[in-house]
């Protein structure tokens, strides 16, 4: 019985241990690739890259879970609302899910599981490689060129990534509204603008920014210090995107909490 | 081949009791390396005995745990990061699988270092990479390649064009030749000859391939259980009197490594 008790204190000890190790280093690999924003030369050929790959190569995926959202949020917030004759406010229901939380949320969702895994796999095949020894010795750092243009490019990608998938999200909860369950378009999209607050939206990007750079964040810290060949690159890309992921969602509550907690 | 500056006496390269463990495996166990300016020093050794750890630690990639490593006299050791950073400029390193950056075009892999350091406008960092890829034997049309469409002995030649790219005046080779067929190791060896001396550089190169190593080296050493246990000219690898030098470079099962594997 003892030594059952003290062998769960051993397990809760070295998971706390890990943890915090694990959170320091984190903080520690994001500091110092936010610290090479202020101090030139920045590469901007690399963030372009980022950019493109983060920002336009998401975009299909982003907009296709934006807008099926909004259809589905739409039809199920009118099956539930119309017993209590309260259909009418599905406009609100959608504008608010999707600008406020679903737009930010499945967005970083699916661009960690797209970008994110590759950029882990793209930066572990340089360690393994040796690319990023290599880059130490053409006089460049690779902080610097590998890992700030990349943080900067989903923090500001994704934002804009989030304005597409909340107009098409709105736009799902529309049609589904007009086409399917007989509302009249005008009164719908007002009814849209009256529920939508410039905090919501706001929050939203904020939001989306945060998660940007965690997804940038993960997949290059990953990446960055993956180990022992392709089984390792195949390891930092799971961790990459299972860690995102799971930030995403727990940084989604503590950011509502701050913006809307009162 | 020897070109060792007569009366020259800072040593270009010095390391002194370079110690470096990975938890309990001591891999550098006082590791004393002296190269002087204009030389070739060849460090051979079999797999797994710390010569890649060593170039590593010398060219700053590596922490070791103790010891002196000395570029012109200056401990680098003891350098801040800055200046550790301005010390790398001077150096240029041949990876052993050649470590060209995927995403980049050839002549960019080649000019890296140049558009890095703003010594070049892209237009003229393309003109020194078609300049460059001639001196390794390649036309200046393999600049437009991406790295994944050369073959091992291309890279090999395209790492090494970018290794000499900033006419560094130190060199590192890391296998030059491993993967390669020997008429290529052969070529690859040559061309690593004639850089060396047309850049008046020091270079260090590691390598199990005897064959290279005496193509290469002014001097070669033997990297043992983490200590130089031999060291001399080309000429008297062969018959260096050493059990553990006669024993690898003859590839002989019996000897003094084997016996020690097997305990």
């Amino acid at each position: 019985m003892l030594n059952a008790t003290l062998d769960a204190i051993a397990l809760v000890g070295r998971a706390t241990i890990s943890g915090t190790r694990m959170t320091g280093a984190l903080t520690l690999f994001g500091l110092n690739g936010l610290s090479h924003l202020f101090r030139p030369p920045f590469y901007w050929r690399a963030f372009l890259r980022a950019f493109v790959e983060f920002a336009y190569f998401s975009l299909p995926v982003v907009a296709l879970t934006a807008i099926f959202s909004g259809m589905v949020i739409a039809l199920q917030s009118y099956t539930g609302f119309s017993r209590f004759n309260a259909g009418s406010a599905i406009a609100g229901i959608v504008v608010l899910s999707v600008v406020r939380e679903l737009g930010p949320v499945l967005a970083g969702l699916m661009v960690a599981g797209r970008v994110g895994a590759a950029m882990a796999a793209e930066l572990g095949t340089m360690r393994v490689t040796d690319q990023i020894d290599a880059l130490s010795t053409l006089a460049t750092n690779p902080m610097k060129y590998l890992v700030t243009p990349r943080l900067l490019a989903g923090a500001i990608a994704l934002p804009l990534l989030v304005v597409v998938a909340d107009i098409l999200g709105v736009m799902g909860g529309f049609i589904v509204a007009t086409v399917k369950l007989g509302f009249h378009g005008i009164p719908y999209l007002m009814n849209t603008f009256d529920f939508m607050k410039t905090m919501d939206v706001v929050s939203g990007l904020a939001k989306a920014a945060v998660f940007g750079f965690l997804i940038a964040l993960m997949g290059c810290y990953h990446g960055y210090n993956s180990r022992g060949g392709a089984e390792g690159v195949g390891g930092a890309t799971t961790a990459a995107v299972v860690m995102a992921s799971i930030l995403i969602l727990a940084f989604d509550y503590g950011l509502t909490e701050l913006f809307f907690a009162r | 081949m020897n070109r060792e500056v007569p009366g020259a006496a800072v040593p270009k390269i010095r390391v002194q009791g370079l110690r470096k463990a990975f938890g309990e495996k001591q891999v550098l166990d006082g590791v004393d390396l002296t190269v002087m300016p204009g030389t070739s020093m060849v460090v051979i050794g079999g797999s797994g005995t710390g010569k890649s750890v060593l170039l590593k630690c010398i060219i700053g990639l590596m922490q070791p745990d103790e010891g002196v490593i000395e570029l012109d006299g200056q401990d680098v050791l003891r350098l801040d990061r800055t200046a550790r950073e301005r010390a790398r400029d001077r150096i240029g390193m041949l990876f052993q699988n050649g470590a060209l950056f995927d995403s980049l075009p050839v002549w960019e892999n080649v000019a890296f270092g140049l558009l890095a350091r703003r010594q070049v406008t892209r237009r003229q960092a393309r003109e020194v990479a078609a300049e460059v890829l001639a001196q390794v034997g390649l036309a200046a049309s393999v600049g437009d390649l991406s790295p994944s469409e050369l073959s091992g002995g291309m890279q090999k030649r395209v790492g090494l064009a970018r290794a000499i790219a900033a006419r560094p005046d130190i060199l590192f080779f890391d296998e030059p030749t491993t993967g390669l067929d020997p008429i290529m190791g052969a070529v690859i060896d040559g061309l690593i000859v004639d850089c060396v001396k047309r850049l008046g550089s020091t270079a260090i190169a590691i390598t199990h391939d005897m064959a290279s190593a005496r193509r290469i080296g002014d001097r070669i050493a033997m990297l043992h259980h983490g200590r130089i246990v031999w060291s001399g000219p080309p000429s008297e690898l062969m018959e260096s009197g050493n059990p553990v030098v006669d024993q690898f470079t003859h590839g002989r099962r019996e000897g003094p490594i084997q016996m020690e594997l097997r305990r």
